[in-house]
């Protein structure tokens, strides 16, 4: 029996237009045998959130340079509980000091990764979260 | 009932999309799935969009959207993009184009991989289609790949196909060809703006010329359409309103739609056949022997698998 397909919304939420880093990861993951839905620069949380709905996704991975972070990854959190959907993982990269991660991970942001992290760690994440995604 | 299939007719849009991943894993429940579903399907109207790669399908299908939610119709796409052949992954783009969308109610945008299967959709398309039907939306717009010349089975799945064209991709011997050219109800020929769209619409109109000499009210629409420009949507919106009239009144619906099932119930038929026949004869375990065996020609295939099968219904018989 091969495994599930697991589904991974990549996106990017506020203002900037640094689109590089999202692309290179969705299509890195890509290249590891996920099925990724991209969706381009400048999605509100709403937007981002509902596409995350239909899509039916394990995943959403967040991408952000603007530095809005603190504000927008939460919200994003915020509004899949609200949507009952909170058992949808949620990982953020992009442009963000380390000072900030505990602030991310407590508001429900399961892990940032940095400019420069291996595709492998991002992988490694992934698949350490299959089996709660299939339960 | 199961509580999924009542929220799915609810409209609950996780329902919708936990059935259509349901049905796309091909997990237990499917069957079940669709048969409860079934019975509230047959309402939607189910456009298809085909055509090459970057001839602007998912961009057609933005500015289509639009049109049917002016006219306070709900709808639902099903894009499908290829499904990688070395690691099965896919990225899934098409609905970028749609995002101006992503926050209406009356909007349900889904993407789906190909996974290997390779007429322009997925083995999953036809019931993920019947999910959104009973789900309530008016229109339903599935999206192929871009294709080459033989991906045809949205002219399966759907009711009205919109084959769109772009110019500059060959001469009028394309489109005398078999295969993708002979499944649009409507060409659509987009990127009016660009040179060449006239050309390749009097070479479209001349091939359809011969397929209706004598009959020119037959003859299927050809659209100039600029999505990017927002040009020509109203004639092509016109166009398919007045064909979809048209095939609902002569029949020509009803007997699409019936086909349909012919061929579903020959899929399933198919299928069922095989596993059972699989179950019996154990094949998956035992072809790597038979393959051996063959090999050495120690026996001949066809003469072999009769023999598998002569047994198999002798002992079915008894």
């Amino acid at each position: 029996m091969s495994k599930r397909k697991l589904r991974i919304l990549i996106a990017k939420p506020g203002l900037d237009g640094h689109d590089r880093g999202a692309k290179y990861v969705a299509r890195a993951l890509k290249d590891e045998g996920y099925e990724v839905i991209y969706t381009g620069i400048r999605q509100t949380p709403e937007s981002i959130v509902r596409t995350a709905l239909q899509e039916d996704v394990d995943f959403v991975g967040l991408s952000l340079l603007s530095g809005a972070h603190n504000e927008l990854f939460p919200r994003i959190v915020d509004l899949l509980r609200e949507n009952d959907a909170a058992d949808i993982i949620v990982f953020g990269g992009g442009v963000i000091p380390e000072e900030d991660i505990p602030f991310l991970k407590e508001k429900g942001v399961r892990a940032v990764f940095t400019p420069g992290t291996p595709i492998q760690e991002i992988v490694d994440f992934i698949e350490s979260k299959r089996d709660e995604r299939n339960q | 009932m199961t509580e999924l299939a009542r929220d799915i007719i609810g409209g609950k849009i996780r329902a919708i999309a936990r059935g259509i991943s349901l049905v796309e894993n091909n997990i237990k429940g499917r069957e079940e799935l669709i048969d409860a579903l079934f019975p509230h399907t047959g309402k939607a109207q189910v456009w298809g969009i085909t055509g090459p790669p970057g001839a602007g399908k998912s961009t057609l299908a933005d500015l289509l959207i639009s049109c049917e939610r002016d006219r306070g119709r709900k709808v639902a796409v099903v894009a499908v993009d290829p499904s990688s052949p070395f690691t099965g992954g896919a990225l899934l783009g098409d609905r970028l184009r749609m995002q101006s969308h992503a926050e209406d109610d009356g909007v349900f945008i889904r993407s789906m991989a190909s996974r290997g299967h390779l007429g322009g959709v997925s083995g999953a398309t036809l019931d993920a289609v019947k999910v959104l039907d009973a789900a309530g939306f008016d229109t339903i717009i599935v999206e192929t790949i871009g294709v080459g010349q033989t991906e045809v089975d949205i002219i399966e799945l759907t009711d009205l196909v919109l084959l769109v064209l772009v110019p500059g991709m060959g001469d009028e011997i394309q489109a005398m060809k078999a295969g993708v050219m002979e499944i649009g109800d409507i060409f659509v020929i987009n990127k009016s703006d660009k040179e060449g769209a006239e050309k390749l619409r009097t070479e479209v109109e001349y091939v359809l010329g011969f397929k209706y000499a004598g009959e020119k009210e037959k003859m299927n629409p050809v659209c100039l359409v600029s999505a990017k420009m927002k040009k020509g949507l109203d004639h092509l919106r016109n166009e398919m309103e007045r064909l979809y009239g048209q095939l609902e009144e002569s029949g020509e619906l009803r007997e699409k739609r019936k086909e349909r099932i012919r061929k579903e119930l020959l899929r399933i038929f198919s299928l069922k056949i095989h596993e059972l026949l699989d179950r019996k004869m154990d094949f998956y375990n035992n072809v790597g022997e038979w393959a051996e065996m063959i090999y050495n020609k120690d026996v001949k295939p066809y003469h072999f698998i009769n023999e598998r099968l002569r047994f198999f219904l002798k002992k079915e018989s008894e």
